[in-house]
């Protein structure tokens, strides 16, 4: 395409964007003249559900593709600032939507690892990767490796990290899918995950990359009103200015002083000895559970047997019957919920629920005793070692590096990782404010009213799953202390409208924007996954001839297999899932980025090496995982517990990962003969200029 | 086609640009943080080593990006026989 048509091509783009804003900022005013008029909050949920999934399964029609330059690529014509919005949605997850502002409330600056680490990996992306890959030109990551390194070995081992990484990450957006439908409309969470892979699955089968990026972008510009609007209300209501990322250090201040003053505060002393005393007690329970709860069970039975003696009320017997249902029914079943309660039990008799101060960098203290300055280092080595893990994953997630081969040039290629980044900060400068702010509102606003009279998001919250937000006046002055509220991470940003004092038609935008984002990672990722499959699998390693029709058609199949096994698993509620995804990064970071750096950058790399450097590096990043994550060592009937290394936690464990993956492609590349000369040939071609 | 000295200096330039760009980053990502503790002082209304973990270092990661795209898209216009690039 000339650039002329190119430059028409962008301006056409334009027009259909602007009208797209357009018409979604009059559906939102439509909705909430209806809200006025009485249209119940169930139905805006759903107005709001069937109209995005239409929405993206209307694009998918209209972009059906069966060509495969427009199917794995987008026809590579797809405008630097549009890949931006796209790779930004296709980057941001529902766990970046919705658990970094969760995760900021909670942690503070310790958070702040997230930011630093899911932004920053744009730099090596910037600097090491997307010029090139841009340049090579293939449809997937593992084409790269296969083509640089020659035989089937690099490629196939491409298509099974990119298939770990990316499968357990879309069961988790899916999952999230499920969780945001259920609560927005009370609708079933099967039905929700399956509403929502539908919608998914017709822009994604019958458009494929072209399809996809289309949507992206408009689910990117959802996402984004959605993340600013309830922020920016709730930034007017409390210091007056609509940019909280400006102004927000005056709440720092003073949700910094308010710390202070709920930490000496008589009545949460109260409640934190409360729960001192309930820790204490489970422990003993927990020391011998059988013979606690056969106790707790024949107390309970006595009551109750008492109470029907005496003639009790009614209620009274009921109530009693009622706790006795209630106890666990067997040995391990009251393990588990003692040592949840106990768990809980143990951060309520800390001050402030066991959060640090919000603006205390890493726990523990320098210059404090033994204990206390290995607290602070173990906190520092792991805040670092996770925003590497996080940095170098998101320069080697396969489904983001993809997005730079739709790009027309290599230029539009780097201007485009710039846009991608500024797209992605708008949100993740926005984030450490949202969480700042609600801090503010619920210390000052929340902690200290009266019970019965708490705003109605409260309760209406707890009914949806008692785990978002709970209230429990267990010193019963009938005041809420800081330390009686247990709020969910995810609760910050979907009752963010809510806190604000904003109608309902913003929670379901709110919510529409979290769909948005699980739906594009999702779409990106299943997309991803199938051109592996088919493209490196078969056609490049199974039956190298097949015609380009077979070609699409089989990726559509595999797409089709995948996001159904991919929809069943999340339909069955894993638990432990998130666990999984946050390990992602580690796996895709160790797997790929020495591989295709040292591909790029130094000509001596051989095939062999990166083979073994892939393995190593991903071998010890599994091994590592599995032997000290207390879920997979039972998993993997392992007995005992494993020391950690160097104090580092198991979801950094690409920090281990990566430098061996280095490591062994460098002595591996100088002990085998040096790479044939079309390798060469193509590092050379990689590094000319554009 | 470039002359291969030409191509030669410029993926020198261009092996310099990234060693700077990284060595920024990794200063703003390790170097800062590390000492987040220690920069208590006051930067227009934040303690410093907040502000620069939550803003300063993504406004870096930016500056990094764009400067890197703006400053290598001038070399490409630069050089001989420079014009867009094959579309596979």
């Amino acid at each position: 395409m000339s650039s002329d048509s190119q430059a028409g091509y962008g301006r056409r783009l334009n027009r259909v964007y602007l009208g797209y804003v357009a018409c979604f900022a009059l559906f939102v005013l439509l909705l909430s003249g209806l809200e006025r008029l009485g249209l119940s909050r169930e139905a805006i949920g759903l107005i709001f559900l069937l109209a995005t999934v239409l929405l993206y399964a209307g694009i998918g029609i209209v972009s059906r593709t069966i060509d495969p330059a427009e199917y794995f690529v987008a026809g590579r014509r797809v405008p630097a600032i549009y890949n931006g919005m796209a790779t930004a949605a296709d980057w941001m997850s529902a766990a970046s939507f919705i658990g970094l502002a969760g995760t900021l409330y909670l942690q503070g600056f310790n958070g702040l690892a997230f930011v630093l680490g899911w932004t920053g990996g744009y730099c090596l992306v910037a600097l090491l990767l997307a010029p090139y890959l841009r340049r090579f030109g293939g449809f997937t990551i593992s084409d790269f490796l296969g083509e640089r390194y020659g035989g089937h070995w690099p490629r196939l081992l491409g298509v099974f990290a990119t298939l770990l990484c990316s499968f357990t990450y879309v069961v988790a957006q899916l999952f999230g899918v499920g969780l945001i439908a259920s609560h927005l409309t009370g609708i079933a969470f099967e039905l929700g995950v399956f509403l929502g892979l539908g919608g998914m699955l017709i822009c994604s089968f019958l458009g494929g990359m072209r399809a996809v990026t289309w949507t992206q972008v408009t689910q990117y510009l959802v996402m984004l009103v959605a993340f600013l609007l309830p922020v920016a209300w709730l930034s007017v209501k409390q210091t007056g200015s609509p940019l909280p990322q400006l102004t927000y250090s005056q709440q720092l201040e003073r949700v910094s002083a308010r710390e202070q003053e709920l930490v000496r505060d008589q009545r949460e002393l109260d409640v934190m000895a409360l729960y001192r005393h309930q820790a204490e007690v489970l422990q003993a329970k927990l020391e011998n559970p059988a013979a606690a709860l056969a106790q707790d069970r024949d107390r309970a039975q006595e009551w109750l047997d008492d109470l029907r003696r005496l003639s009790a009320p009614p209620e009274d017997i009921a109530a009693a019957e009622r706790a006795l249902y209630h106890l666990p029914r067997d040995e391990a079943g009251a393990r588990r919920i003692w040592g949840r309660e106990l768990e809980e039990a143990e951060a309520k008799r800390l001050p402030l629920g066991g959060m640090l101060p919000h603006a205390q960098a890493y726990a523990g203290d320098p210059d404090g005793d033994k204990q206390q300055r290995l607290e602070f280092q173990s906190s520092r080595n792991n805040f670092l070692a996770l925003m590497f893990c996080l940095m170098v994953g998101t320069a080697s997630l396969p489904h983001v590096l993809v997005r730079f081969y739709t790009v027309p040039s290599v230029r539009q290629a780097r201007n485009s990782v710039a846009w991608t980044l500024l797209f992605v900060a708008l949100v993740y400068l926005t984030a450490p404010a949202l969480a700042l702010l609600v801090k503010h509102e619920i210390m000052t606003g929340l902690v200290g009213s009266h019970i019965d009279l708490l705003p109605s998001w409260v309760a209406s919250w707890s009914r949806v799953d008692p785990g978002l937000i709970s209230v429990r006046d267990i010193n019963s002055d009938g005041l809420l202390q800081f330390n009686e509220l247990t709020l969910g991470g995810d609760m910050i940003m979907l009752a963010s409208a809510e806190i604000a004092g904003l109608p309902f038609v913003v929670s379901g935008l709110v919510a529409a924007g979290a769909l948005a984002a699980a739906l594009s990672t999702a779409d990106g990722l299943l997309l991803t996954m199938a051109n592996a499959v088919s493209h490196d699998l078969y056609f490049k390693t199974v039956e190298p001839g097949a015609s380009s029709a077979r070609h699409v058609m089989l990726t559509k199949v595999v797409l089709l297999v995948m996001a159904l096994i991919a929809a069943y698993i999340a339909a069955s509620k894993p638990s432990n899932i998130l666990f999984l995804v946050s390990t992602a990064f580690s796996l895709a970071a160790s797997a790929f980025f020495p591989a295709l750096v040292l591909g790029i950058f130094w000509k001596r790399t051989t095939g062999a090496a990166a083979v073994a450097g892939m393995v190593a590096g991903l071998g010890l990043t599994i091994y590592y995982v599995v032997t000290h994550q207390p879920w997979l060592r039972a998993l993997f009937a392992l007995e005992g517990k494993a020391e950690l290394w160097w104090g580092i936690e198991p979801i950094s464990a690409g920090v281990f990962g990566v430098p061996l993956g280095f490591l062994v492609i460098l002595v591996v590349s100088w002990l085998t003969p040096p790479p044939p000369p079309q390798a060469q040939a193509l590092v050379e071609r990689l590094r000319r200029p554009a | 086609m470039p002359r291969p000295e030409s191509s030669e200096r410029y993926w020198r330039t261009n092996i310099r640009l990234i060693t700077a760009g990284l060595l920024l980053g990794f200063v703003a990502t390790f170097g800062l943080p590390f000492f987040a503790r220690d920069l208590s002082w006051r930067f227009i209304g934040w303690p410093f080593g907040f502000w620069v973990t939550a803003q300063g270092a993504l406004l870096i990661y930016l500056l990094i990006v764009s400067g890197y795209a703006w400053i290598m898209n001038r070399l490409d216009d630069r050089l001989p026989g420079a014009d867009g690039n094959p579309r596979a």
